[in-house]
This record gives C-alpha cells, sequence and structure tokens, in this order.
C-alpha cells in the first residue's frame, strides 16, 4: 500500500507542468500502470461481463441443446413466454416471500449478534469464531443437515414439537424450515457487516449521551442506530441480493415442490433439466434484472448519503 | 563385404519388426473411456479388466464415474456431448435419454453385426428403450423393474390391483399399514404415473412422441393416486419420498406394502433381517383385475457409443462384451442389476440372489417404455409439477389440465 502511493505520486504530481510536459518516466509509469490493470480487467471481463453477454443473445434465440440445427433468432419472444407465464410470477412472489422474511429475521439477529460480539469482555475472539461457523459450512451440507432435522420419520425437529403431520410435506411449514436454515447459516455475515458498522460509532458520543441520563434504548436508538446506517444498508443491500438467488436450500428440501419453487430453481429447471438455454438465458437475465432493481431501490431509495462511508469502511 | 551389408540390413528389418510388434500391443491399443453411473460392488470394474483382456490387446477400458444422481448424469454428459466432446466413447444412459441423445446426434447407431450381438435372446422391453424411431441407438446393458413387496406376516394374499391394496392396508394398524411408493416431485413420481396409466390400458403419449393420449386411463390413474394420498395407508412424508426413504419405512416396520425396485431385497437382509424374515414379493398390483405386473414402467441403463469418439469400432466392440452373458450374471448377483437377456433368467447363478428373477422376467415381458421423445425431460417435468403434491388435483379436471401441459412441454417454448 505504502509502496504504491509513492509510485503514484510523482505521476500525480505531473499533469499541471501541461500535457506535452509528461515526463518520459510518467507515461512509463501510466503504461505500467495498464499493464498491472490489464490482467485484472481482462479476468473480469472473461468470467462476468461475457457470461452476461452471452446469456442475453442467448436469452434472444431460440436455442435447445438438443435441436442445435433449430436454433434461431426470435427476438423478444422469450421474455413473452417467461413474463406471460403464471409460473414466472408465482416464483417472484416465493422468492420474495423467502427474501423477506429471511433477511428481516437475519438483521434482528445479526444486530443482537454484533451487540454481543462487540461488547464481549473476555474470549472476544473465540466469540467471533464460534459466531461464524455456521456461515463457514457449505450450503448444501447445511441443508441436508437441516433437512435431516426436519423430517418426519428420523428428525429431531417433527419429534420436538410433537408433531404427527411431515412438516416438509406442507406448505408454510416448509417455508418456515427453509427461512429457518437460511437464517442460521447467514446471520453470522450479517453480524459481521454489522459489527464493522459498530466499531465506527465513538464511544465519546455514548459516555456523552450517559452524562445526559440518555437510558441504554434511547441510546441505541439515536446514537448508535444512526450512526450505523450506512452500515446497515450495506449489509441488507447484500443479504437481500444473495438472499434472492436463493437456491440450494430448496433444492435440498424439496427441489421446489409445495409451492416453493424460487427463479433460481425456474432458471435450473429450463437450462439444465430441459436444456432449453433459450428460456433459461431468458429467466437468468430476468433475475439479473430483478436483482438490478432491488439494488437501485436500496442505494437511491434509502438515501445516496448511505454509500460512500459504509462501503468504504467495508 | 556384400554379405555383411545384407546381414546388418536383416538385423535391421528385423529388430524394426520387433519394434512394429512391440507397438502393436502398446502404443496401437485404444483407450475406451465408458462414463458410467457409480457401480459400488466394483462388477463394471471387473468387467472393463476381463473384456480389456479379452480384446487381446485391441482395446483397454478406461472407467470414468459419473454422479450417482440420474440428472446429474445426464447433466455431466450433455455438456460434453454438446461440446462435441471426442474423450467419451461409451456411456451408460438411462432408458429414458435414448431418443434425446440420439436426435441430438450425440450417440451412434447400431447396425449389421454389432446391432445383431447385443441384441439377438435379449428381452424386448429393454431393445424398444434402446430404440428410437425404428432404429437402434444403445445396447440393452441392465433392465430393471419394480415389484411388490410385502409383509407376510400382515398380509397373508399379496393383493393384485390397486383398490385391493389399500383396501387391505386400511384394515391394518396405522402403525404398520403403509404402502411405500415414490410420491416427491421428481423422476420416480412419473415413473408411478406411467405404470399406472399403462396398467389402466393407456398411454401418455402416442408411439411417435408428438401427441398426448392420456384420456379416461390418466384419470383412473390420477383416481388411484388420489385414493392412496386421501387413505390412512399414506405415508404422512409421501409428497417427498423417493426410493430410499420408502426403503428405509419398510425396513423401520411402519408399512406392509412397498413398491420399489430389487435393490431393497438385499438391504432388508443385511440391515432389517426381522423385516427381511416375512419380506414376500409379487407382480406390481395392476389397475384394472387381471393386469397385475402388466405396464409397469421399465427402468435400467443401456450403453451409448459416442458419437464424437475417435475408436469407433473398439468401442462397439467393448460395450458388446460389458453386457455379455458372464458380466451381465456378475452384474445381477454382485449389483442387484436385472439382465436384459431373456434366458438368464433361467440360470441357477441367478437363482441364487434372485429368488424373484421369474417375476422380474414376467414383469419385463408386460412392461410399459415411458413415453419416448426427444423432449421427455420437458414431459416428465410437466407431470411431476402438474400432479405434485399426490392427491392436490381435482381428477375430474386433471387430465384436462395435464393433456395441456404436456402439449405445452412438446411445444418447447412454454415456461415449465
Amino acid at each position: 500500500m505504502s509502496s504504491g502511493t509513492a509510485v503514484a505520486t510523482p505521476a500525480a504530481a505531473a499533469p499541471p507542468k501541461g500535457k506535452p510536459g509528461l515526463t518520459e518516466r510518467a507515461r512509463a509509469e501510466r503504461k505500467l500502470g495498464w499493464m498491472l490493470c490489464a490482467p485484472a480487467v481482462i479476468v473480469m471481463v472473461a468470467v462476468t461481463a461475457y457470461p452476461v453477454v452471452y446469456a442475453f443473445v442467448l436469452s434472444l434465440q431460440r436455442a435447445d441443446l438438443r435441436f442445435p440445427a433449430a436454433n434461431k433468432f426470435v427476438g423478444f419472444a422469450n421474455y413473452g413466454h417467461v413474463l406471460g407465464a403464471k409460473l414466472w410470477w408465482q416464483d417472484v412472489a416465493h422468492t420474495l416471500i423467502i427474501t423477506f422474511f429471511s433477511v428481516a429475521l437475519e438483521l434482528v439477529l445479526g444486530m443482537a449478534l454484533a451487540l454481543v460480539m462487540h461488547r464481549a469482555i473476555f474470549g472476544r475472539g473465540t466469540v467471533r469464531a464460534v459466531a461464524l461457523i455456521p456461515y463457514g459450512i457449505v450450503t448444501v451440507v447445511a441443508a441436508f443437515s437441516w433437512r435431516y432435522a426436519w423430517e418426519a420419520d428420523s428428525g429431531w425437529i417433527p419429534h420436538l414439537l410433537g408433531l404427527k403431520s411431515d412438516p416438509l410435506t406442507k406448505t408454510t411449514s416448509s417455508y418456515a424450515a427453509i427461512i429457518i436454515s437460511e437464517v442460521w447459516k447467514t446471520t453470522p455475515f450479517m453480524a459481521l457487516l454489522l459489527l464493522a458498522g459498530l466499531a465506527i460509532v465513538p464511544d465519546e458520543l455514548h459516555e456523552a449521551a450517559k452524562v445526559d441520563g440518555a437510558t441504554t434504548l434511547q441510546r441505541f436508538v439515536r446514537i448508535t442506530l444512526p450512526l450505523m446506517k450506512p452500515a446497515i444498508l450495506v449489509a441488507l443491500l447484500f443479504r437481500t441480493l444473495d438472499a434472492f438467488r436463493i437456491f440450494d436450500t430448496v433444492f435440498i428440501f424439496n427441489q421446489g415442490a409445495h409451492g416453493t419453487e424460487t427463479v433460481s430453481i425456474l432458471g435450473y429447471n429450463q437450462l439444465l433439466n430441459r436444456l432449453n438455454l433459450g428460456l433459461g438465458s431468458t429467466v437468468s437475465v430476468l433475475i439479473f434484472v430483478l436483482v438490478a432493481i432491488i439494488a437501485a431501490i436500496f442505494i437511491k431509495g434509502f438515501g445516496a448519503a448511505a454509500a460512500p462511508g459504509g462501503v468504504e469502511r467495508n | 563385404m556384400r554379405k555383411r551389408a545384407v546381414s546388418i540390413a536383416a538385423l535391421g528389418l528385423a529388430a524394426m519388426g520387433i519394434a512394429a510388434c512391440g507397438s502393436g500391443s502398446g502404443a496401437g491399443r485404444a483407450t475406451i473411456n465408458l462414463y458410467t453411473f457409480p457401480e459400488p460392488s466394483g462388477s463394471f470394474a471387473s468387467a472393463a479388466k476381463d473384456c480389456s483382456a479379452a480384446s487381446h490387446g485391441s482395446y483397454k477400458i478406461n472407467i470414468n464415474v459419473l454422479p450417482s444422481a440420474a440428472d446429474a448424469q445426464r447433466t455431466n454428459l450433455v455438456r460434453r456431448l454438446a461440446a462435441k466432446d471426442s474423450s467419451i466413447d461409451l456411456m451408460t444412459m438411462d432408458v429414458i435419454w435414448t431418443p434425446e441423445f440420439a436426435a441430438a446426434g450425440w450417440i451412434k447407431q447400431w447396425t449389421g453385426a454389432n446391432k445383431a450381438a447385443v441384441t439377438n435372446g435379449v428381452l424386448p422391453g429393454p431393445i424398444k428403450t434402446a430404440t428410437w424411431q425404428g432404429k437402434l441407438y444403445a445396447a440393452p446393458f441392465n433392465s430393471n423393474t419394480q415389484l411388490l413387496w410385502y409383509r407376510k406376516d400382515l398380509v397373508p394374499n399379496p393383493p393384485t390391483t390397486w383398490a385391493e391394496m389399500i383396501a387391505q392396508a386400511k384394515k391394518l394398524s396405522p402403525k404398520e399399514n403403509k404402502i411405500e411408493i415414490q410420491g416427491a416431485q421428481y423422476e420416480g413420481f412419473t415413473v408411478w404415473f406411467n405404470s399406472l396409466v399403462n396398467s389402466a390400458g393407456g398411454k401418455i403419449l402416442s408411439p411417435d412422441g408428438k401427441k398426448v393420449v392420456l384420456g379416461p386411463p390418466a384419470a383412473q390413474a390420477a383416481a388411484v393416486i388420489n385414493d392412496l394420498a386421501h387413505s390412512s395407508a399414506a405415508d404422512p412424508s409421501l409428497s417427498n419420498e423417493m426410493e430410499d426413504q420408502n426403503r428405509l419405512a419398510f425396513e423401520s416396520g411402519t408399512a406392509a406394502f412397498e413398491l420399489n425396485y430389487p435393490f431393497v431385497y438385499p438391504s432388508a437382509k443385511t440391515l432389517a433381517p426381522k423385516i427381511f424374515k416375512n419380506m414376500g414379493y409379487a407382480l406390481w398390483p395392476g389397475v384394472a383385475p387381471g393386469h397385475a405386473g402388466k405396464g409397469v414402467s421399465i427402468g435400467g441403463s443401456n450403453l451409448g457409443v459416442g458419437a464424437y469418439s475417435k475408436h469407433l469400432p473398439q468401442a462397439f466392440a467393448a460395450a458388446a462384451c460389458l453386457r455379455n452373458s458372464k458380466n451381465q450374471i456378475r452384474n445381477a448377483n454382485g449389483g442387484g442389476l436385472p439382465p436384459v437377456s431373456g434366458n438368464l433368467y433361467d440360470d441357477p447363478a441367478l437363482a441364487k440372489n434372485y429368488p424373484f428373477h421369474q417375476l422380474i422376467k414376467e414383469e419385463l415381458a408386460n412392461a410399459s417404455v415411458r413415453p419416448q421423445t426427444p423432449l421427455y425431460s420437458d414431459v416428465s417435468l410437466a407431470i411431476q409439477k402438474t400432479l405434485s403434491p399426490p392427491g392436490s388435483g381435482n381428477p375430474k379436471t386433471v387430465v384436462k389440465t395435464l393433456t395441456n401441459q404436456i402439449k405445452q412441454a412438446l411445444g418447447g417454448s412454454a415456461l415449465l
């Protein structure tokens, strides 16, 4: 980092002398800068931009791996098929339900966990490490262990609750199981992002408020939360985008049966099950659009002030 | 001088001859890559070794193991084949993939002597699964079909129809009266529905795979599913159950009946000896009286030769060897995979571990093949999603809904 600034400074100082006055050295450094960036840019284009553009191109075609001879350009017909299908909107609704409840619960629990981690007097490192364990477990593995916990014959949850029916065969309880599994898994991530926000709240403010007679709750609502707003927004944004793409947990629980199919599973069915690249890519592109809309709502809707401080500190 | 030159030349030629001989059995030997589902008993590995040795240096079979889930196997193969991967010489194909792989040009047709070698004496059902538009596209490798497994201590006379079975189950204590069947939203559910429709004398698609021909038999099939789902014989987890959950439930003693593949028999023998003592087997019950064991969906796998293989003659030869009588018996005894050759069902080597082998043979002779169309995955997805969870559909309207859904699936442009 320090060597980076040392190199950059003379180059930044050069422009005032006028463009033609760029020294040989400044020009060489600029070139070096581009060359150093190039691998990253090329990799990003190759792994991100290319697939996104290719998916869009495929979404405008009738493209099926099984009938390569029948591939042809169909314009926005696939979008018509997808947006005109009841199934798409049902799955969007399912996904929004899972996203809303899991992110809301994660925010509350994550905040509690962050406060504990922040105020832990002893064993701070241990507390943080322990809290992170669920996040470190592979999602599919976690989903399997939760599914087994919920299973009617062998699971401990139905046994504990004294349930007679199989909770994973009913829509509401399936949602509950999926959401709990998601919350358990990603609350630590939320807590970690919030902890970073908590760390920037100066202790002096709390002490001053305490002197003025503010209660703990008042200090939390009036001092901690407003100062943490950027961190909260970033945490919510990250988790919402992530939760909206939920696939593994639902797939492991019941492949989207019992009205729990999400948009990602819909995309999977078209792409990998039916090998219908056109329809599948259309679903992917639409998921991308929805994710972009969610991000825009968060950034515009909740105040642009949130972005600078929060993002940098995270 | 001249003599010496000749002798040197002769020595040189002799050396070259030896070298040529060496390369004949070494470098000239083709490596046949077989992509197969995992076979835990090691029967395929032994067969590959034996066949390689018996080929007299013509080829060596190299086994590449695919994932255990059938849809993951397909995804794996399809992605490679669509990219014209020449490393796939041979592959085990689920019986439902033939039309899809053949129509896409991913597998080679079997003709002439190759065809005769792998179809002579083979039961008609397995041959049909390897056939698309009248041409053979794979070598029948192993077959499979479900039987009715029941508790002899609870059920003195095994039922021959679904109605009879549900009635018998209802009379038993709810603690041990379940009928175990695959009701989760996956391929197994389509297998069940296809068996019921065929047992009722119907079909899902026309023989050319282009028209939906469900009709009244489909309504009867849907009614059977509804009757079971709404009876006390339905497992509380029915709508999430696959083959293995069925096996576990039967082994735990909660079920009186189980419709499942023969792998449950050796499993119960080792894992649930008490249940095994009373484990009976019978033909899959029919929808209509007198239809027991008729129209049951055929499973198993076929061997396909990759269209982009660089060693086609050796690949055909290796496939033929892998499914010879000796290997079919080994696969049956080791891995529980029923043979495709009819005469093997009379082989004493099979009878020992397969006391129900004659029932399997009888069912295979009257079996039904799931809809043959390159769009099979789409059709199956439409069936599963429309009928799932079992018992949710109104039997009066479900056939109409299902017909529309499958029609859309065949159209290829609707979201499923």
